[in-house]
């Protein structure tokens, strides 16, 4: 009995003192900022940086000695200004962003001409064929996006079938937009209170094509073009798109549009409303 | 016309499915469970279908509160469980052991690892050795076989099997000699006219069913000829070692739960190798496994262990034994 | 001992009903629509305008790449416009649509029905003029023949393999051309031949099929070097790999072509558009194609022409049954669901499937129950359910290392699932990433 509790103690004592001497040998010096500004990360993981994780990011700024082209979507610029006081360097600034659905074909408004059976990918099934609906470019229904949110900013909503962004939750890191295999997700600007404007249609075809399959396609008639008084909107493959950075939210465009493709976002309820209900199922979740 | 169904090739589908290849297993079980009511009379019966219900409940218990998921009773899968689980125990065993016994083979050994298809061990296996070691009394009293319809020729209603015999015997230091009068003759072995767990006893009727394994194409032959080959080919070498003391190998083969085991448990589709190779190598553990404990452990049965024990190494023979590529 | 392959295989239903019906010529639709990437490969560029007036058999979108190939109108009549139709891919694609007015051939082209034995060419001028002529392999791979016939420095032909195992269910094609039109495949098999300089033919052709097999086992007489090899009944026999296995029984390496091996492999459809092309100096403007399904009033093997809607097919077997619930482009194996019945005949569609509605919906999925029925029905070795785990769990480093790329895309792992597991359809999406990660390797 003695002997064991003995000999037990011996191999303890040995072991740590060996270990010991081992993790002394194999000790890693590292910079200890890049704890620091690992700290002060999300810790997520997402890999909208660009880096692979949190650490991996921390690890490059501090490498790279300037905050040239690191920028954290998920912190933003709070975090990015804590990591910036850290490495006492200079942070650059960023808008904030959310992610966008550019599709309105729900089930009313492009109802399906055929049905899909396999594996609920989007991947899958845009390798396969056109669509449900029949539309080329449009949003396939399947939740590829929703499956690669890290943060829970996504569902699919069961009565139109396409995906909804929760704008809370949305950290712009931008999974959703890789995962998507027909780009139909675009990161903009988040805008004054939520405010902005978008063509919810990525749709190439010419309109009357596109027309066939979906009530709500850009059908490329350029009359959002003529009306808005930036040069925010181009006409490219018989599609309008407008660009955020020069978009002044006038709303000029929205009751132009033949088709109720172009959609506001977050602006207080007017009297007369233009897009009707059916047209918005990117209802804003608040 | 209706709406066009679009979706990747292949556009036909073979006639099999799960619940035919279960059904397949169920039918090939038939046959020795009518030899089991035929020489224990109702307690077989009544006992397997005990079990078999109660692996029912639990399962449906389990999916309907528990995981809230698809009720998949109806696959069969748990209704095969239920049928090895009692085929593994005596008939004379309390019914309500035999309701635990249920639920640790698919409460714990099925269901908690995530349902059918995600089993590491064989679950009547699991749920027959938790038995053994919890109610060891009451799972190795064997009742003696009353052939229905038969005079009756002893009053004894309990007795040893073969195994147990055998490893007793030479335990007590007794001579193979001395023994071999007491054991069952090779004809009661292979019709079920012995002691035993009620459906091993007859090698016979579980190689018919084997045979319609075979013949619907449920099993392949590896399993079945590496396991019987390699547990006779190391009962063969110790009985020419010395034949004093190790009985000849084909007593091994057909006693004890040897042909349940290697036919019906060794072959479980979930818990077993998928390559060729590795259907070889997993046999070939088996056999040598049982044949160690049968002969040196100390319990006179070794297949479930030995089963049970390379299940465990399923997962590795599956990475290290690659099936034969093209090119 | 009939031959076949080793590894994997399954035995679908072969459901042969149009293969007593002998093949038929219809009347030529109004309006044709020819896709303009009909072949593996970068698509052809359009050479004609709207209003053209073309001939039959001119040349209106020519292959300006390696992989590539000419495209011929297969109508005379004028240029409606060149748009975008839906093609068998699903999506709409740029095609040439002509207006049917007559039909008046190009005059090179020799359209007598006399047998023309003789083959004059060399070698080089006969793959110039496969080229020239658009010919691509009628097996539905579409890979440019030509390009089939280059035979990389360094490496000789022994056996030139003729494919006439038509190993998918329902299709018939094949089998009625070779009955019909023995002679002409075995020419084109002769051309094919001397152009890869190989010293002797082997016709491979599946057991069901015996009045094929004896029909060409009696031309080849005439043929020193060529015989024919009955094959045992066994799905993917027709692949390329598989087909060579079973005559030759040389394995091709991973990731290698037939040339490896000694070995070229043509579809028997080939060889007769072979011998059309370098005979009778005719482009690939027309072929068989099978029209078939349960329901279908007639089935029936029709000689079109390329670009023709399937619609008008279909109703010349019979029309549309009620209860269709898929149009296929091919076999059921490994054919294509169609969206639309106003899809072209392309060069590669060897058949038009309708399969029934109750047919056409997939089974149940369920649980995996480690069967392994996938692994043993794999012909290239692979583990069908541990590649679509890994692709579903997006490790696709790993599919590479299991050798995903290597899958033939047969279906046999699908079809013969208990479980119902789509097996293929995520080893599919498994091989366009690990393609895109292979790539971007090499980029770096």
């Amino acid at each position: 009995m003695i002997y064991a509790v003995i000999s037990l103690c011996a191999i303890g004592i040995i072991s740590a003192v060996i270990l010991y001497f081992v993790a002394q040998k194999f000790k890693v010096i590292e910079d200890p900022r890049i704890d620091e500004v690992n700290e002060v990360l999300p810790g997520a993981n997402c890999g909208g940086c660009g880096f692979a994780g949190c650490r991996n990011f921390a690890e490059s700024t501090v490498k790279a000695g300037n905050l040239e082209g690191f920028f954290c979507p998920v912190g933003g610029n709070t975090t990015m200004a804590q990591v910036a006081a850290i490495l006492g360097l200079q942070a650059v600034e960023k808008a904030p962003m959310v992610a966008v659905v550019r599709c309105s074909g729900s089930r009313a408004n492009a109802p399906s001409k055929y049905r899909f059976d396999g594996p609920a990918t989007c991947f899958f099934a845009h390798q396969l064929f056109s669509g449900e609906s029949g539309c080329p470019y449009g949003c396939l229904g399947l939740g590829d996006c929703v499956a690669a949110c890290k943060f829970d900013a996504m569902y699919m909503d069961p009565e139109t079938g396409l995906p909804v962004i929760i704008e809370e939750n949305c950290t712009a890191c931008g999974a959703c937009v890789t995962a998507c295999p027909r780009s139909i997700i675009e990161l903009r600007n988040k805008g004054p209170k939520g405010k902005r404007i978008f063509v919810s249609c990525v749709n190439k075809e010419k309109g009357a094509i596109a027309r066939k399959n979906c009530a709500v396609a850009c059908i490329g008639c350029g009359k959002c073009v003529k009306v808005c008084p930036h040069d925010a909107i181009t006409m490219e493959n018989n599609l309008a798109y407008i660009d955020f950075a020069k978009c002044k939210l006038c709303r000029k465009c929205v009751p132009e549009c033949p088709t109720n493709a172009i959609l506001e976002i977050n602006f207080p309820l007017k009297k007369e409303k233009v897009a009707g209900a059916e047209s918005k199922p990117e209802a804003v979740e608040v | 016309m209706s709406t066009l169904i679009i979706s990747g090739s292949p556009h036909i589908h073979t006639d099999q499915s799960v619940q035919k290849i279960m059904m397949g297993v169920i039918y090939a079980l038939i046959p020795a469970f009518l030899v089991s009511i035929y020489f224990f009379g109702l307690d077989a019966l009544l006992l397997t279908v005990v079990s078999v219900a109660s692996c029912m409940l639990f399962e449906y218990l389990i999916q309907k509160y528990l995981i809230k998921g698809e009720i998949t009773i109806t696959d069969g899968s748990a209704v095969i469980t239920g049928i090895l689980l009692a085929f593994n125990v005596p008939s004379n065993l309390p019914i309500w052991i035999i309701i635990i016994g249920a639920f640790v083979s698919i409460g714990i050994a099925k269901m908690a690892f995530g349902g059918l298809g995600k089993n590491i061990f064989n679950p009547a296996l699991v749920g027959r050795v938790f038995l053994l070691l919890s109610f060891p009394v009451q799972m190795t009293s064997w009742p003696v076989p009353r052939p229905l319809f038969m005079p009756q020729l002893t009053d004894a209603v309990t007795g040893p099997t073969a195994l147990g015999i055998l490893k007793e015997g030479l335990g007590a230091g007794k001579s193979l000699e001395e023994l071999l009068p007491q054991l069952p003759t090779y004809v009661n072995d292979l019709m079920g006219n012995q002691g035993g767990s009620l459906g091993e006893v007859s090698a016979i009727a579980l190689l018919i069913g084997a045979a319609y394994l075979f013949y619907k194409k449920i099993i392949t032959w590896h399993i079945p000829v590496a396991y019987l080959g390699s547990a006779f080919i190391f009962a063969a070498i110790l009985h020419l070692i010395n034949p004093s003391l190790y009985i000849t190998p084909f007593f091994h083969l057909i006693t004890g739960g040897m042909i349940l085991g290697v036919f019906y448990m060794a072959t479980d589709m979930v818990s077993s190798p998928m390559s060729p190779r590795g259907m070889l190598i997993f046999g070939f553990g088996c056999g040598i496994i049982t044949m160690l404990i049968r002969i040196w452990g100390s319990y006179p049965e070794g297949v479930s262990f030995a089963i049970l024990l390379m299940n465990a190494v399923t997962p590795l023979i599956n990475r290290g034994f690659k099936p034969a590529r093209f090119g | 001992m009939l031959k076949t392959f080793k590894l994997g295989g399954v035995h679908p239903a072969e459901n042969k009903i149009s293969s007593h019906q002998a093949i038929r010529e219809i009347a030529l639709p109004k309006r044709v629509f020819i896709p303009v990437s009909q072949h593996l490969g970068a698509p052809s560029k359009a050479i004609v305008q709207n209003g053209e007036v073309v001939k039959t058999g001119q040349l209106i979108a020519r292959g300006e790449s390696f992989i590539s190939s000419h495209i011929h109108s297969p109508v005379s009549g004028k240029v409606f416009k060149v748009d975008e139709v839906i093609d068998i891919s699903g999506y709409r694609k740029q095609a040439i649509i002509i207006d049917v007015e007559g039909d008046d051939w190009v005059e090179t082209i020799d359209r007598s029905d006399e047998i023309k034995w003789e083959v004059l060419l060399s070698p080089k001028e006969i793959v110039d003029k496969i080229n020239l002529m658009g010919i691509v392999g009628m097996g539905g791979a579409t890979f440019p023949s030509h390009v089939k016939l280059m035979v990389p420095e360094g490496k000789t032909i022994d056996t030139l393999i003729i494919n006439g195992v038509e190993c998918e269910p329902y299709l018939t094609s094949d089998h009625r051309l070779m009955l019909e039109r023995g002679e002409e495949v075995l020419i084109g098999a002769f051309i094919l031949m001397k152009a890869l300089r190989a010293d002797r033919v082997i016709i491979g052709i599946e057991q069901n099929k015996p009045d094929a097999i004896a029909h060409l086992t009696n031309l080849c007489d005439k043929f020193p070097g060529f015989s024919v090899q009955a094959l045992k009944v066994k799905y993917p026999q027709g692949g390329e790999k598989q087909l060579i296995k079973a005559l030759m029984n040389r394995e091709v390496p991973s990731g290698k072509l037939p040339f490896e091996v000694s070995c070229v492999v043509h579809n028997v459809g080939t060889a007769f558009a072979v011998y059309e092309a370098v005979q009778k100096n005719k482009p690939l403007i027309e072929r068989v194609v099978t029209v078939t399904g349960k329901s279908l009033k007639e089935p029936s093997n029709f000689l079109v022409r390329i670009g023709t809607p399937i619609s008008t097919l279909i109703e010349q077997a019979g029309g549309v049954p009620e209860n269709t619930g898929k149009i296929l482009s091919g076999g059921p194996m490994m054919g294509k669901a169609l969206v639309s019945y106003d899809t072209p005949v392309v060069k590669g569609m060897s058949g038009i499937v309708l399969l029934p509605d109750q047919e056409s919906v997939r089974v149940r999925v369920q649980n995996c129950i480690r069967c392994a029925r996938c692994i043993s029905a794999c012909p290239m070795g692979l583990e069908p359910y541990l590649l679509a785990q890994l692709v579903a769990a997006e490790e696709y480093e790993s599919a590479e290392k299991e050798r995903v790329m290597d899958c033939i895309e047969c279906g046999s792992c699908h079809y013969t699932c208990p479980s119902g597991r789509p097996l293929l359809d995520y080893i599919r999406v498994g091989k366009i990433k690990v393609g895109q990660i292979i790539r971007n390797r090499g980029k770096k």
